[in-house]
């Protein structure tokens, strides 16, 4: 790879005029899992990397139950699972922080990386749009916030124009009696590419019984991970029974449009659709059953 | 594009260094520093051949660039043995014989290392989940999982629990066989 300058800005509008300045030459780094792969593999040719970790606001990890959570773009996996209000109100993003990669890779990877890096099987994507995620931009014209299933546009494409940043994402304070799940899988424990995944959240009723809402992500299974709309709608005002559980899972499939490569078939991809949205629909239940 | 002046402490020892930007932690150490015992595997953070500790963390040096550096604590495989002697790791990895090549050796060194930092008791299944970033193609991994065990108790002063160990993956649950509802 040829070399390129480092840049180590401190400030969120330092980042953005470094980044306007070099237009598609410069890339943003976070915790450099995916693009000094990338770097070095060819994928691109740039002339300024952008470390992203020296801000404090990105780095900052907050919650309360008026705002909800943030979390900075730079905030490293490990610090998302290791946090005792992100267990307890959060453990649909608990899920997927801790799939990420092994323990060297979670030191490092970011939330922000897996969504910036957009790709179809990025594994916390799913998570964090069925949580009602939304993302805080930055760039030359101010910011902007927009929700987490608007933005990735294709594999490895995004909204965001040159010279914008993450700053971070929102999660909504859950509601009462509600609950999420995330999963996925791969041909190994640990250590692989999704071949399907899926994450679904929740509200139940204060009789438990009853769903009010969900939403359902699923991905790898189509160009972008993608909001599984009419199955989380049709499950509203069901009973929090297996033959809803089943119905939706079912419903979820309509979503999928994958391809066959050296992972897995489109028959599986859409099969196991069905399943994880089924397994992560349990899961979320149950969590917010309190059981 | 000039090289980068970055300021680092390695091992306990406050080191400079000149590099460019676009080379990893793991170049640096291996050829601007002549730290050789980090090894390269896949250089694509696969395999943890290039584990280091950075501010306390495990991370792949090669998904790293050296100018991350700047100002931060490192240790490396160099760091692990004390003047006094082998860490306890070293030596059941020894007595185990948990290495054939020893190319991963390093690497599953300085991350057990710092799980036992942690969790000096840690359990069989914790111990795989915690390695899962380490790849082994000789040894198969068993005799690396009891070398660690045995550490636990060499460094707790108790007897050996190693032989006792199934070895059976016990933990993470087996996704295959679990494919259908
Ligand atoms: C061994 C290994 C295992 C992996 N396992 C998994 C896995 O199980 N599941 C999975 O989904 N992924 C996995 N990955 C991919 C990668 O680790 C994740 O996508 C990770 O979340 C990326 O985060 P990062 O902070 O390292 O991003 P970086 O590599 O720093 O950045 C990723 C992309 O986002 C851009 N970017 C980063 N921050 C910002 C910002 N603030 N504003 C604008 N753009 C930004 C970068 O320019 C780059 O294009 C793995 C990678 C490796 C090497
Ligand atoms: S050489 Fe760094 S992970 Fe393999
Ligand atoms: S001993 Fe050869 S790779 Fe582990």
């Amino acid at each position: 790879m040829r070399d390129f300058e480092y840049v180590a800005p401190t400030t969120i509008d330092e980042a953005v005029r470094l980044m306007a300045e070099s237009g598609n030459r410069a890339k943003a780094l976070a915790g450099g899992t995916d693009v000094i792969v990338q770097l070095r593999g060819g994928r691109f040719d740039i002339d300024r990397l952008v470390d992203m970790k020296k801000i404090p606001e990105l780095n900052e990890m907050s919650y309360s139950e008026a705002d909800g959570l943030t979390v900075g773009a730079a905030v490293p996996c490990h610090r998302i699972y290791e946090d005792a209000t992100v267990q307890e109100q959060y453990p649909g993003l608990v899920d997927a922080a801790f799939l990420i990669g092994g323990i060297q890779i979670q030191g490092r990877a970011t939330l922000g990386g897996n969504l910036c890096n957009s790709s179809p099987s990025g594994d916390t994507i799913p998570a964090l749009m069925a949580l009602g995620g939304t993302c805080d931009i930055a760039g030359p014209n101010g910011r902007r916030s927009l929700p987490v299933e608007d933005f990735c546009t294709g594999p490895g494409r995004n909204v965001l124009q040159d010279g914008e940043i993450l700053v971070g994402l929102n999660f909504p304070s859950p509601k009462a009696n509600s609950g999420a799940a995330f999963l996925r899988f791969i041909p190994r424990n640990e250590m692989d590419i999704a071949i399907a995944n899926a994450a679904a959240s929740v509200v139940l009723d204060d009789s438990k019984e009853n769903i009010v809402s969900a939403r359902i992500a699923v991905g790898a299974v189509a160009p972008t991970p993608m909001m599984a709309t009419a199955a989380a709608d049709g499950l509203a005002g069901k009973a929090a029974s297996e033959e809803s559980i089943e119905a939706a899972g079912e419903a979820a499939k309509a979503v999928a449009s994958p391809i066959n490569d050296m992972r897995g078939t489109v028959t599986q991809r859409v099969h196991l659709v069905g399943v994880l949205t089924k397994r992560a629909l349990r899961t979320a239940i149950s969590r917010a059953k309190g059981e | 594009m000039p090289k980068v002046h970055v300021q680092t402490n390695i091992n306990g020892t406050d080191m400079d260094f000149l590099c460019e930007a676009r080379q990893s932690l793991l170049e640096v150490l291996r050829d601007v520093l002549g730290m050789t015992g980090t090894k390269e595997g896949c250089n694509d953070g696969n395999c943890g051949a290039c584990t280091v500790i950075l501010d306390g963390r495990i991370v792949d040096s090669c998904c790293v660039l050296g100018v991350e550096a700047q100002g931060r604590t490192i240790t490396t495989i160099e760091g692990v043995a004390s003047p006094e002697g082998l860490h306890p790791l070293q030596q059941a990895f020894l007595e185990e014989a948990a290495l054939q090549c020893g190319i991963c050796t390093p690497g599953f060194i300085v991350a057990a290392k710092s799980l036992l930092d942690r969790e000096p008791d840690a359990d069989e299944g914790r111990i795989r989940h915690w390695l899962a970033g380490n790849l082994c193609r000789c040894t198969g991994y068993d005799k690396i999982i009891r070398a660690v065990l045995s550490a636990e108790d060499i460094a707790a002063g108790r007897g050996d629990r190693s032989a006792a160990s199934t070895g059976a993956g016990a933990g993470a649950a087996d996704q295959r066989d679990v494919y259908n509802d």
